[in-house]
């Protein structure tokens, strides 16, 4: 067994940014383990712009953000290494790895920091009857495919979902010569950026259908079609209004998962609303020197407040392997009337910030709403937003005296206050 | 005239309120940044757009090298510059920023790497 002070679990823009930080906290002893055969994580795939404005003050693509973090870790020498996969880590912070030239090799950490960011639904997890046919994608596959593969999965497509991904890869397969016949959401609103509705589905007049969904996809060999219809107010197909669109390829947009089996195995405290594990203002799991960040914590949309809050816990698990951790009192933050949840989840009441930043989703979509956090039923701090929709992340940040105020109370509660669906 | 519209200038997305009653005094709220109004102008005059695609290369790590056009092209001539991609298949090393094509679709910018690839 060797040993390391720290080790990162992922070389995606998460890793990337906790292991710069560290670095620049003063830790040398630092490796980072990544299952592909290069740095960057998604971002390699994610070929569009629309990274890094907040970060560079620039628009990037995701191979260009991902290219400034992989420069930076390597000008500081910090180890790395390839397709090395994580199989194992255990509650007293052994990882374990293997590669096809170490074999299987455990590291005993003093902190490790989770950064292993997030996979997709795959179709069992959403049930749609019919055969099972050549032509079912994720879409996170089919944008593999096209951007790093150079290979075209089909010619008319159908896509299920409007997140992100899908609405990004209708105007990708678009760009390649395909025809996107329409893109279905379950819900009456995209859970997408608003920016990518205009300019990957407007810009080419591709069809979004709201509270549609696909009740079944025809063909044997290779997808031949699929059926669609709207769901009622309770989700449910209604059959009188099932059509048939002609297709060859289908491609599943239904949303990201965290990645966690790992945690789970090391006894990491999952959020069932989230799926990540739930942290304190550390970034540290409920395991001692455990840390999370980037979408394996919760599923960003802006790879900018990923880098932000990586870089964070890289910092924040210096400090322990430093100091160790603290032994104080914490308290939870409860999250009501349409916010779904809250990163970080509790707050140490030792720590000294001069600000201290807080992610959040609401659960639907309100408008003139004003987004407040309470201290024991008083108001601490509001923000006024005009719209607020469950595909954008929420993010306050509070200022010394603000938390100086939540850290005496005995309930911190997050709501939307006011406006209306 | 007044059109609502949302900024794609960044992920943000800011819903803007422009008053284009007078072309030559388009008034703009809603914006969280400068770029917001540039781009509620340039989107009712002459919208542009990105082009982000891929190439092939040949004797690289990875066979397909990212690229994109250095500013926003105007939006009608978004498939000549992909066909004009198509055309193209770069040899390895790739760098960040080299040119991959010089003004392309005849509209003076170029298209460049997004992407290093070292050689295989
Ligand atoms: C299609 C798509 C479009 C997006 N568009 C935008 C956009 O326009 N603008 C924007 O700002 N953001 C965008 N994002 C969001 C942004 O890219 C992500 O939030 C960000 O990449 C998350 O970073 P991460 O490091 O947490 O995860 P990832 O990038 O997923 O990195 C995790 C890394 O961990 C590795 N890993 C996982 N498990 C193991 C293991 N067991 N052992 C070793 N390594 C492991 C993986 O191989 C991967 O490299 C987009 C995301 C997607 C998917
Ligand atoms: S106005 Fe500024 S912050 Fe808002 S979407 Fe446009 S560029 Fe982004």
């Amino acid at each position: 067994m060797i040993a390391k002070n720290l080790v990162i679990v992922g070389g995606g823009p998460a890793g990337l940014a906790a292991a710069k930080s560290a670095y620049d906290c003063g830790e040398r002893d630092i490796l980072i383990l990544e299952r592909e055969s290069e740095l960057g994580g998604i971002l390699n795939q994610c070929i569009h712009n629309g990274f890094g404005l907040h970060t560079f003050k620039e628009e990037l693509t995701g191979p260009e953000y991902a290219a400034r973090y992989i420069d930076e870790v390597k000008k500081r020498n910090i180890e790395y290494k390839l397709s090395s996969t994580v199989i194992d880590i255990s509650s007293d912070k052994v990882v374990t790895y293997v590669n096809s030239t170490d074999g299987l090799v455990q590291v005993k950490a003093k902190a490790v920091v989770l950064a292993c960011g997030c996979r997709e639904r795959p179709r069992g997890a959403i049930n749609i009857a019919g055969m099972r046919g050549a032509g079912v994608f994720s879409a996170g596959t089919a944008q593999k495919l096209v951007n790093i593969e150079g290979y075209l999965p089909g010619k008319e497509v159908v896509i299920l979902g409007s997140g992100d991904i899908g609405l990004i890869m209708a105007r990708r397969m678009t760009f390649e010569g395909a025809k996107v016949k329409a893109v279905v959401e379950l819900m009456p609103y995209s859970s997408g950026l608003n920016r990518n509705i205009v300019q990957c589905l407007n810009d080419f007049d591709i069809p979004l259908m709201f509270s549609h969904t696909v009740i079944d996809i025809k063909g044997k060999d290779r997808v031949e079609g699929v059926v669609i219809a709207e769901v009622d107010d309770k989700l449910r197909p209604m059959p009188e209004t099932a059509q048939f669109i002609k297709c060859d390829t289908l491609l599943l947009s239904v949303g990201l998962l965290p990645e966690n089996e790992l945690a789970k195995n090391a006894s990491v405290a999952l959020s069932p609303v989230t799926g990540g594990a739930e942290v304190d203002d550390t970034m540290m799991t409920n395991v001692e020197g455990i840390f999370q960040c980037g979408n394996v914590l919760h599923v960003h949309d802006l790879v900018d407040f990923v880098s932000q809050e990586s870089e964070n816990a890289g910092a924040c698990a210096v400090k322990y392997i430093n100091e160790g951790a603290e032994k104080c009192e914490q308290v939870t933050i409860k999250c009501t009337k349409g916010v779904r949840y809250c990163v970080p989840h509790k707050l140490n009441c030792d720590d000294n910030f001069q600000s201290l930043n807080f992610k959040m989703r609401v659960g639907n979509v309100y408008k003139k709403v004003e987004l407040t956090v309470t201290a024991d039923g008083v108001k601490v701090y509001g923000k006024k937003r005009p719209v607020v929709t469950p595909g954008e992340m929420e993010n306050i940040t509070l200022n010394s005296q603000q938390i100086e105020q939540l850290k005496k109370a005995k309930e911190i509660v997050i709501s939307l206050e006011g406006g209306q669906q | 005239m007044i059109k609502e519209m949302i900024c794609i200038s960044c992920p943000m997305g800011c819903h803007l309120t422009v008053d284009a009653t007078d072309i030559n005094d388009i008034k703009v709220t809603g914006n969280t940044c400068p770029r917001g109004p540039i781009y509620a102008r340039n989107e009712i005059i002459a919208p542009k757009r990105m082009v982000t695609g891929s190439v092939r290369v040949t004797g690289g790590k990875i066979p397909m090298a990212s690229v994109k056009t250095r500013e926003a092209i105007p939006k009608q001539l978004i498939f000549d510059c992909l066909e004009q991609l198509k055309t193209v298949t770069l040899k390895a090393p790739v760098h960040i920023g080299d040119v991959v094509i010089v003004d392309v679709a005849g509209c003076g910018v170029d298209v460049i790497a997004t992407k290093e690839i070292a050689e295989a």
